[in-house]
Parts: C-alpha cells; structure tokens; sequence
C-alpha cells in the first residue's frame, strides 16, 4: 500500500473545509437575487467548476506539450489526471447551468453558442477516454492522448470567449455582454465574496483530487510494469 | 412591488447533484485505488514466487 503524504491528508481536510464554507457563503450569506431568486445561488458553483474545469483542460494541453517534448510518462500521467478531473467538473457546470436556465429561460437547454461549445468540449474530452482505452501500447497510448489533449485543449478558451464574441443568451457577468443576454444581473459585495470565495474553494478542491489522480496514474503504471515482469 | 420568484427546488436540486457528481467521482477514485493496491499484492507475490523456482 503506498504511503499517503501528509500534506496531501491536510490538503484533502482543507479542501473539505473550504468547499464547506463555500456552500455557505452561496446558499445562506449572499443575498437572494430580486429577479430570479434561490436559483440564482447555483451561478457560484456553476463558476468555480466551470474555472477549474477550462483551467484543467488548459493544463492537459500544456502536459500534452510537455510529453510530447521530453517522453517522460509523468506528463502522460499529468495529462490523464488534468482531463479527468476537469470532465467531471464541466459536467457539474453544464448540469448546473441548465438547472438554472429552466427557469431563467423556460428551458433546460437551448443551442446557444456557449452552450454548445460546452457541450461540445465535455464530448471531445470523454472521447479522449475512449481513444486512450483503444491503444494496448502505453507509448503509443501517451503519445496519442498527448496530441488529442493539445487539439482539444483548444476548445477552452474557445468556450471560454464565444459568450464575449458572439451574440449569445448566455450572460457575462465580468465584462460586457451581448445585447440579447437574457438572466444577467449585477453583482453586490456580498455576491462578490461567495463568488471569489467558490472560485478559490474549487481551486484547492482541483490541485486536490489531481494530486490523487496523479498518485493513481502512478499506481497503474506501476502495475502494468509487474504485470509485464511477472508474465515473461 | 413584485415579489421574488420561488425557485428554491431548482436550487437544492443543483447542489444536490453537485455533491454527489463528486461524491461519486471521489469513490471512484477510492475504489480504483484500492482494487490496485491488491492487484499490486498479488502480483508481488507472484513475482516472489517466480524468483524462489528460478
């Protein structure tokens, strides 16, 4: 059994801590917005999952490079540990972002230029998964994912921009939106606290659970090298 | 003066599935861990049996 670090056990209360306090800030402390009502409170979430999950997909990109340069299977692992934590954070945000267009918009899902390069980046990533499943050399497999991660790191800041370049339903809260946004709303200090607090709560939330993808990543390998050792 | 709009259950409903999105990603992660390790066991053993014949 591998030793678990112990800033990593501190890591993981912090992050339970600050996902707590986040919760409350969203939920109880900021005030109820006059339009929309309690909905309005899941656009915290919505955004420091949204945050981690773009800023993730940006960094397997980055791994992707740094694979791709120095062959070093830790970047492989990096990359691996960055798309899956950050897919299942994206997902958080699409589902919570449809949740709240019900009633904002009357519908749970409209094909909007922001909504669908969400969706569509949440799809290229969970076809990274299944590319990577298809290839039995990890060599192959690493460098593959490498190129596939670079290519789909792409459609971050893509998703990211399309709301500011575009005219879109979608509201941009920081910065100027579309005039046919539909669900805006302006921010009071105590929205702004929760909301800087979420993103900060998530942020440590990501750094942890990479840090434990990462460590399994390492656990795979190590198993698939005694699998090699032991059938030869 | 209007008044606000009840839209609590879309609210909890959205935290709900938030947590249990990462709930379940994070046994996920604990259950793929612990499958491994014992993996590893086994495979140990093997490699130390296969050592003690040759």
């Amino acid at each position: 059994m591998q030793s678990k670090p112990i800033v990593l056990t501190i890591l993981d209360i912090v992050s339970i801590i600050v996902l707590g306090i986040a919760a409350y800030l969203a939920i109880f402390f900021a005030p109820t917005e006059a339009v929309m009502g309690d909905v309005q409170r899941v656009f915290y979430f919505h955004i420091g999952t949204a945050w981690v999950g773009l800023v993730g997909f940006v960094l397997s990109a980055g791994a992707g490079i740094a694979y791709l340069v120095t062959k070093d299977m830790k970047w492989d692992r990096f990359e691996v540990a960055a798309v899956e934590v950050s897919t299942m954070f994206f997902f958080i945000t699409i589902v919570l972002g449809s949740i709240w267009a019900r009633p904002a918009w009357n519908t749970w899902w409209t094909w909007d230029p922001r909504l669908t390069t969400a969706a569509v980046t949440e799809l290229i990533y969970i076809a990274y998964f299944m590319l990577r499943q298809g290839i039995e050399d990890p060599d192959k497999r690493a460098r593959f994912g490498a190129v596939y991660a670079l290519l789909g790191g792409l459609s971050a800041p893509i998703t990211f921009m399309v709301i500011r370049l575009f005219r879109t339903i979608h509201p941009v809260v920081i910065g100027s939106q579309s005039a046919a946004a539909q669900g805006g709303f302006s921010m009071t200090p105590d929205m702004r606290t929760a909301f800087f607090f979420a993103l900060f709560a998530f942020t440590v939330v990501f750094v942890d659970l990479m840090w434990h993808r990462v460590r399994l990543g390492g656990l795979q390998e190590k198993v698939e090298q005694l699998k090699l050792n032991v059938s030869m | 003066m209007e008044s606000i709009p009840d839209t609590s259950g879309y609210m909890i409903a959205g935290y709900v599935i938030t947590f249990i999105t990462m709930g379940l990603y994070i046994l996920s992660v604990y259950l793929r861990n612990k499958n491994l390790n014992q993996d590893l066991d086994t495979l140990k053993s093997l490699e130390a049996e296969q050592t003690k014949k040759k």
